[in-house]
């Protein structure tokens, strides 16, 4: 009973709200209270996300797993964080409230918090997106081989788009006059008829049929006939 | 094809099988210089804008001064190199054209990315701009795709005070502002979910002649939005491309007289993307070429 049925019911009388909000005015005030359940919810959720990271992270520590070190580094790193951050650990105090510490703002790199924010996690999340370029380069000369014809016609593509994504490409076919039959051959041309044509249809395509399953799945899990999200059972 | 390969001097055809399998180091070092070199010498090119980047710049001039603007900070600092220009630009080109702005991020260090912006653009460019007046920071809210829906029926549910603390009911810019229907215009300047996409989904969708809305996205995330551009999505700037052509037309229409350092980033940053494109585009070929090579000498050993 407290495992499913009062979970499907919850979930049954939510998604039947959300939907009739959009028909109905009288049903928006309810939509309103349980769009503010799920960001309660995902709110908890951050919490629940913490609690996993530890148990996932210790646990591998204390097996000793290879790469445990690495799990005590995120852990030593997570714990420090979440000290800093509600302590107010160096806060600038608040101009209204001076005396009161927790009043204070820790945006700036006089606190704790800020100077993490600013010369640890940005540099360091910052670093990790860029050795993509180095990573890309690799595979891109190793991958991109016209083996066969669906090999030339990626290698073409991706061709046109690293020319026309820089000032070469408008350099190498601003020469063709606009209004002439070749002008599609013109690097916004071309560009245009890769990303606005052929890909967007492509992603039309992907999209309707995300939504159509979103939609199926959607009313499986209000109708009952799914239920394998409410418990482990 | 196999024949011209069998005919290439045993040397060269050697030399050139070799080069397909150059040592991967070889080519981070190349990526490494490619990048470095245009960023020391601060090499740039002229951008030409395109149809995307018109369109976004477009739409935010079509809409009268002191129009109520949201952008919306739904990235973090490892996308920051792509989309902070183009944030910075857009949150310029609306303080320049007279509208009143708040900011919110829907990522958790998105309102970090938007307290710099307020600091190092408004505060830099439009010393004039008051606090609650001219521009809001509502501040990060959890709660992703549920917090744009719980918006287009009442901001207050969302965002009872701004990141400060102040409630909202006190602040003169959100005065009469019950739902995003009475923004005129929407940027969301994002790199994934949740982001533009869900603003076209939860937003726009549910009040669809309401309010203008642009967005600005990485490279890779631009498949996704292309099928909303450009009805549900006014104008877009993909990567930083987009941001370069946007800023030119910004500070072109709307220059500004102290140092335009932070509004020339995207600029500043196609000279790294020029010469890596052009080292990928050789590496490329190089594999290629060295793959026929190959595969000729294969055929000649059969």
């Amino acid at each position: 009973m407290l495992q499913r049925t009062i979970p499907l019911l919850i979930l049954s009388a939510s998604g039947l709200i959300l939907i009739l909000s959009y028909f109905s005015p009288i049903t928006e005030t309810w939509s309103e209270q349980v769009v503010s359940w799920f960001n309660i919810l995902a709110g908890v959720a951050f919490v629940l996300g913490a609690g996993n990271l530890l148990a996932v992270n210790l646990e591998k520590i204390s097996s000793k797993r290879p790469g445990w070190a690495y799990s005590a580094i995120t852990l030593v790193s997570f714990g420090a964080m979440l000290v800093v951050g509600l302590s107010k650990w160096g806060a600038v105090p608040d101009a209204k409230h001076p005396d009161v510490h927790l009043a204070g703002s820790q945006d700036s790199t006089q606190a704790g918090y800020g100077w993490a924010y600013e010369y640890v996690l940005s540099p360091l999340t910052a670093t990790m997106f860029a050795l993509l370029a180095f990573y890309v380069a690799s595979a891109a000369f190793r991958a991109f081989r016209a083996k066969n014809f669906e090999a030339i016609l990626l290698l073409g593509t991706a061709f046109i788009i690293l020319l026309v994504q820089i000032a070469a490409g408008a350099f190498l076919t601003n020469w063709i006059p606009e209004d002439s039959f070749f002008a599609f051959l013109r690097a916004e041309s071309l560009k245009a008829i890769v990303t606005e044509v052929f890909q967007t249809a492509g992603m039309r395509a992907i999209l309707i049929g995300i939504a159509l399953g979103t939609a199926a799945t959607s009313l499986r899990l209000i109708l009952g006939i799914d239920r394998s999200a409410l418990s482990k059972g | 094809m196999k024949q011209r390969n069998e005919q290439l001097p045993p040397g060269i055809r050697g030399f050139l099988i070799r080069m397909g399998q150059i040592d991967r180091r070889w080519i981070y070092l190349a990526v490494a210089v490619a990048i470095a070199a245009p960023m020391l010498t601060r090499l740039r090119f002229p951008e030409v804008p395109g149809r995307m980047a018109q369109a976004t710049f477009n739409a935010i001039e079509s809409i009268p001064p002191g129009s109520r603007v949201l952008i919306a900070y739904d990235f973090d600092p490892a996308s920051a190199a792509e989309l902070e220009p183009m944030a910075n630009a857009v949150l310029h080109h609306c303080a320049s054209k007279g509208h009143r702005i708040a900011l919110m991020a829907l990522w958790p260090l998105g309102k970090q990315l938007a307290d710099d912006a307020i600091r190092d653009i408004l505060l830099e460019y439009h010393p004039e701009k008051v606090e609650g007046v001219d521009y809001v920071q509502l501040g990060f809210k959890t709660g992703n795709e549920g917090v744009i829906k719980l918006m287009t029926t009442s901001i207050a549910e969302a965002y009872a005070a701004d990141a400060s603390g102040k409630p909202i009911t006190q602040i003169p810019l959100l005065e009469g502002v019950r739902t995003i229907g009475d923004f005129q215009l929407i940027a969301s300047i994002s790199a994934g979910t949740p982001g533009a996409q869900q603003w076209v989904q939860y937003g726009d969708s549910a009040m669809p002649d309401a309010f203008k809305f642009v967005a600005g996205t990485t490279g890779v995330q631009s498949s996704q939005l292309l099928p909303y551009y450009p009805k549900q999505m006014e104008g877009m700037l993909i990567a930083i491309k987009g941001a370069a052509e946007y800023e030119m037309l910004v500070t072109e229409k709307y220059p500004v007289t102290r140092s335009a350092d932070r509004l020339a980033l995207g600029r500043e940053r196609m000279g790294p993307q020029f010469v890596a494109h052009l080292l990928l585009i050789g590496l490329i070929v190089l594999g290629n070429i060295s793959m026929l090579a190959a595969r000729g000498w294969k055929g000649a050993a059969r």
